[in-house]
């Protein structure tokens, strides 16, 4: 249907200059010569210059960087292992609890999540001696538990879509149930598996509330960084490391989405293909 | 024969048998019970414990040494945590609501385009998605300020239409329960968008145009038709904005009223700054036994019922 009515037409405008204008000012101020972030003082890129050699905010970057890379790896993977889990898996013993388990970080408010991750670690290294410090590695855990069931969202949602009749198959035919999973099931669910991983890098990479909580002195990420310089106001500099993220996210989407039409456009032209050749 | 080559052909059989399944179970199971659910069942046992001076800054004792339902008490007796409690629930329910009209016609607007259009409009709602959430409660900081261009635009328009009594030098939004609502409005927006689009590209328009033809107004359709049938997206896209929304400590502690704190903020507050670790439980507990569980179940329940339903239409057909 191409008739479009025009109040539609125009609550789309209207909702996407909500969206973007926001986003357009900050980057319109991220050039903006004047001290006084919401005063226009003229062009300039000199915050772009001191953002690069602020050495807290690099550092905070990198580290923020490494935790998004090590939990997103390990949350595809255990993600993925639960989302087979339940899809593939229909009867096991305590499988009610278990996509109870999943589904609950989903909705849990991350200040509840928060609190409960650092009280289990104060309590674990005054019991076990284990960690004697919070930092990387108990904001990594933190970070795990709460992607993965992302992960698990996607893979299970993904494995319901496709038959299993395959795999049965592969199975009456002899085939190990670890060959099955390495040769049929993973390559069918990889797509899904890759915008788990991508979207476990960006959860990792974004958190604020999970991370306050569960991170230690000098090892602080970058949005925590920023959570404490925005606290005391908007400062130039954050718009400049906005505009950067800002872009190298646009950047990232717009790529992904035009290879995914492609993808889409060429499965449709086989399909049309496949149909004429068995006609 | 040795042992270890039984013992290690015994375990490849039990591998290739069931073992490899029971792994893929396993891990992810023993490992969200770990750390996910010994935290929840710690704030729990936590939220019946006292206070004391010590490290960790708790005990279990006293009167009633295993249920002590002092925090308790306090919650519902302390107006701080019932006025929290209700700011933490009418700006998370005026988010949902300014959500929904505002994300509806935009849900509806994008799956009635065309086949193109839809992928870059859908694109273009998940863009802000995937940029950080604080810096786009940041950017809204920005425009609420007092210098703002934004705030000095808007005040301009007031004072255009207001006698000159009211006029004012500036609109304060910022510390404001309106720059609650606002912002979460803005950053939750895409959460209702989407699950409402996934539910209304689906629908058949086959019935809208029937009704067209047999002489009902395009409102009358909506209403009669387009509506009822997107329930199921209305609800879930109600509850990934309602309840974030209520939990929330980013939003109020940046752009909020500090004089009506929202519950989040007093979690954290309670944990961090008081260190009281057993009353933080149990208005975490609270909110969850008040807010999320109910909606949990209620979400559970609806959409078995639809799916019922459904399975009922294609059973009588």
């Amino acid at each position: 249907m191409n008739h479009r009515p025009v109040f539609l037409v125009t609550v789309l405008c209207f909702g996407f200059a909500f969206f973007y204008i926001p986003i357009l000012s900050m980057i319109v101020y991220s050039f903006n010569g004047s001290r006084l972030a919401t005063v226009w003082g003229g062009f300039s890129t000199k915050w772009y210059g001191e953002l690069f050699n602020n050495r807290q905010i690099m550092r905070a970057a990198l580290l923020s960087l490494k935790i998004a890379l090590v939990s997103a790896t390990f949350a595809t993977i255990l993600g993925t292992m639960a989302g087979i889990a339940l899809a593939r898996f229909r009867v096991f013993r305590g499988r009610t609890l278990f996509s109870g388990l999943v589904t609950a970080p989903l909705v849990m408010p991350e200040v509840i999540t928060g609190i409960a991750s650092l009280m289990l670690f104060i309590l674990m290294a005054r019991w076990i001696g284990w960690p004697s410090q919070r930092g990387f590695a108990t904001v990594t855990l933190a970070h795990i538990t709460f992607s993965m069931v992302f992960v698990t969202t996607i893979v299970q949602s993904r494995l319901a879509q496709t038959d299993a009749s395959v795999e049965e198959a592969a199975i009456d035919l002899g085939s190990r149930p670890w060959q099955v999973m390495r040769d049929i099931t993973l390559p069918i669910i990889s797509p899904a598996i890759l915008s788990g991983w991508l979207l476990a890098f960006t959860i990792s990479l974004d958190d604020v509330v999970i991370t306050n909580f569960t991170t230690g002195p000098g090892n602080t990420t970058l949005p925590i960084l920023i959570w404490s310089k925005v606290k005391l106001g908007v400062t130039p500099d954050i718009n400049a490391l906005a505009t950067i993220t800002v872009t190298i996210v646009g950047i990232g989407v717009i790529v992904a989405g035009i290879l995914l039409q492609r993808a889409d456009k060429r499965r449709d032209r086989d399909a049309r293909m496949a149909y004429r050749e068995n006609l | 024969m040795s042992a270890a080559p039984t013992t290690l052909r015994r375990l490849r059989r039990w591998f290739n048998r069931k073992g490899w399944g029971q792994i893929t179970i396993a891990t992810p199971y023993i490992w969200l019970l770990a750390l996910f659910l010994v935290p929840f069942v710690i704030v729990f046992a936590m939220s019946f414990a006292t206070r004391t001076p010590t490290a960790p800054p708790f005990s279990f004792g006293g009167e009633n040494p295993i249920l002590n339902w002092e925090n308790y008490r306090r919650l519902f007796t302390d107006t701080l945590y019932i006025r929290a409690y209700l700011t933490s629930i009418a700006n998370a329910a005026m988010a949902t609501v300014m959500c929904l009209l505002i994300g509806y016609p935009m849900a509806l607007g994008i799956a009635r385009s065309s086949r193109s259009w839809r992928n870059i409009l859908l694109m273009l709602v998940i863009l802000p998605f995937w940029t950080s959430f604080l810096l786009r409660v940041y950017a809204w900081m920005g425009l609420m300020g007092t210098n703002s261009w934004f705030n000095k635009l808007l005040t301009s328009f007031y004072n255009g239409i207001v006698p000159d009594d009211w006029a004012l030098s500036y609109i304060p939004m910022m510390n404001t329960n309106f720059a609650v609502v606002l912002v979460t409005v803005y950053s939750y927006l895409p959460f209702m968008i989407l699950p409402l689009y996934a539910n209304l590209e689906k629908l058949d328009l086959q019935l809208d145009e029937a009704a067209m033809d047999l002489g009902s107004r395009p409102l009358r359709v909506f209403w009669d038709i387009t509506l009822p049938q997107s329930i199921p997206g209305i609800i879930a896209g109600g509850m990934l904005v309602f309840i974030p929304a209520s939990g929330e400590l980013i939003i109020p502690s940046l752009v909020g009223s500090s004089s009506q704190p929202m519950i989040g903020r007093v979690i954290s507050d309670e944990f961090a700054s008081a260190r009281d670790w057993p009353m933080a439980s149990a208005v975490s507990v609270a909110l969850l036994v008040l807010l999320v569980v109910p909606l949990m179940l209620y979400t559970h329940y609806e959409s078995k019922a639809q799916r019922q339903a459904q399975k009922r239409a294609e059973e009588g057909q």
